[in-house]
């Protein structure tokens, strides 16, 4: 029976959203394909995860990595237990999260497997034995529908786009240790530093605040920070901005930044060039609030306000704690 | 010390892309092409090492058709020592047929680091730095906005979901390049006479069939027009109202 191996990401808080969402994906490729899925847990202690929970998401059985030195994402070690895994459960389509993490060990696993890999995948379907995706090209520009082939066929999912629901919901699969490769390490990780766990990543908010050069100054996307914390989501940026060192660049958005697709995308204070437009078009509602009733991004936007910033963003903070009431 | 850039050409980010005939290509047709934006970092570290190693030999290499040339014009320009052209008819979009054709360049130029941009612009696979590494056995470190060398070894500073991570790897190693690293500098007047002169070395890349085949490219999904909801302040209640009943997203 052709086997599905989805690795599932782990984050302070135990299992992030998107190994539901990738496990979900899986079991929708096994069904088509006639197989099962395994889901990979990788850990620094076994005691830190319900790694069973993924059967609730479509994981028939689940293998457990749990190893101190794999507390931290390290793409040596990492790797070779991906691949341990795939030679335990004898995967034949292996799917990633298309995270930092997943963005570098999918293709560390591919290259040392012989393996084709598509990247960054916003769909995934199963047609004469083999994986079909869609993969954004350019940015999003361009829709690519892609056919794999190979013995052994791998794919990283968008996070934030594939519906992180459970179709067994309360189901528990059962969760084997995995027997651990030897995990040697041609990089040695000394530290990771500053990340604050309270702090949502862009690519996976689902609420963005993207300021641009209309903010002004670096210390009024205090007011976006403030309606960011009341919606739940993140603050992102545009690269003038990012490039005149107000904000970070991992909050960039766009063509050279990340690429976004939240339900709901606040854009102030810029005009929407086509570069920006490639990293957000493909958000859920997009509302705009500019100057100039005539930027690019105003005709584009799902609702727009014409007027000034500082006035409207007060404004918004105020209706949406009413309406929260 | 050498240092081996793996740069490539791809369509500038202002360009229109059509889509072409036989709907798995696209038309080149007054397409404008640039240097990669994340290579220009990782050419412009390898150019801050070699001012501060002396004896440092920087050579650029890129994959693809004829047109590619252009790139390493540019980073011979930029002050790079060396330049090779691995021709193919096309840009594989399958990461590992790139990499396995860089990969024997590297093997028998046998450098101290590698360098590449984190990703190109183009097909956003982030594949060929890892796969290359991978396939040559050697440390890799990706996504880098801070990079400082000591004797045979390394010290970066990556960009990742959990922080910053700091790495020490021994050299030889390959190591991708972030935005946050040094600004690219602007070729000199005199760098790019030069350049536009230079005759270009090249060799076939000897690239294998890949394994991912574009079936179809289609345009993103259309967005119908939005809705102009008023002027200032005075708005934001039928904001509000529209995104909480009509779109309902708060």
């Amino acid at each position: 029976m052709p086997m599905v191996l989805a690795v599932a990401e782990v984050a302070d808080k135990g299992l992030r959203r998107v190994s539901h969402e990738v496990t979900g994906q899986a079991h929708l490729l096994s069904e088509a394909m006639g197989g099962q899925v395994t889901a990979l847990v990788i850990t620094g202690s076994a005691g830190s995860v319900d790694a069973g929970e993924l059967g609730a998401y479509g994981a028939d059985q689940v293998l457990l990595a749990a190893d101190q030195v794999l507390a931290a994402f390290q793409g040596d070690q990492y790797a070779e237990v991906v691949k341990a895994a795939i030679g335990q459960c004898g995967a034949a389509v292996v799917l990633f999260p298309a995270t930092a993490a997943g963005r570098e060990l999918a293709p560390r696993v591919a290259a040392a497997m012989d393996a084709v890999l598509a990247s960054d995948c916003i769909a995934i379907g199963w047609q004469e034995g083999g994986v079909t995706a869609q993969k954004p090209l350019y940015a999003g520009k361009v829709i690519a529908d892609v056919a794999l082939s190979g013995e052994l066929q791998i794919a990283s999912l968008r996070p934030g786009l594939f519906p992180a629901q459970a179709c067994r919901p309360g189901w528990s699969a059962p969760v084997t240790a995995l027997a651990l490769p030897p995990l040697t390490a041609r990089a040695h990780l000394r530290e990771v530093r500053g990340g604050d766990a309270n702090r949502l990543d862009v690519s996976e908010a689902d609420v963005i605040l993207c300021g641009g050069r209309g903010m002004r100054a670096p210390e009024n996307f205090a007011l976006l920070e403030e309606l960011a914390a009341m919606l739940g989501g993140a603050v992102g940026a545009t690269r003038a901005v990012v490039d005149a060192g107000w904000r970070p660049h991992s909050e960039q958005i766009g063509q050279t930044g990340k690429v976004v697709s939240p339900s709901l995308y606040i854009m102030c204070g810029a005009s929407g060039s086509i570069q920006h437009w490639a990293g957000m078009s493909g958000s859920r509602c997009i509302v705009a609030i500019n100057k100039d009733p005539n930027a690019p991004i105003m005709q584009r936007a799902d609702y727009s306000i014409t007027g000034d910033l500082f006035e409207v963003l007060p404004a918004l903070k105020q209706e949406i704690a009413r309406l929260r009431g | 010390m050498k240092i081996l850039v793996c740069i490539k050409q791809v369509p500038d980010t202002e360009a229109l892309l059509r889509i072409a005939a036989d709907q798995t290509t696209l038309s080149d047709a007054g397409v404008k092409y640039i240097l990669n934006p994340y290579d220009e970092y990782a050419l412009e570290e390898a150019l801050r090492i070699k001012e501060a190693v002396p004896g440092t030999v920087i050579r650029a290499i890129t994959l693809g058709p004829a047109r590619c040339a252009e790139v390493l014009r540019t980073a011979a320009a930029m002050g790079a020592d060396e330049v090779l052209h691995l021709r193919a008819d096309e840009i594989p979009l399958d990461g590992l047929a790139s990499a396995r054709a860089l990969a024997r360049v590297a093997a028998e130029y046998t450098p101290d680091l590698i360098l590449l941009g984190k990703e190109s612009i183009d097909d956003g696979n982030m594949q060929v730095g890892p796969m290359l590494a991978e396939l040559l056995g050697l440390p890799c470190i990706t996504v880098v906005t801070r990079l400082t060398l000591s004797a045979g070894s390394l010290t970066a500073e990556c960009e990742r979901d959990d922080g910053t991570a700091i790495f020490e790897a021994p050299l030889p190693a390959v190591v991708t390049c972030q935005k946050g690293l040094s600004e690219p500098r602007y070729p000199s007047i005199r760098g790019k006479m030069a350049a536009m002169k230079m005759a270009i070395p090249e060799q076939p890349a000897g690239v294998s069939a890949g394994k991912i085949r574009i079936t179809r490219l289609t345009p993103p999904p259309a967005r119908a027009g939005g809705k102009r909801v008023g002027e200032g302040a005075a708005a934001v209640p039928e904001l509000v109202h529209l995104l909480h009943s009509e779109a309902r997203v708060i």
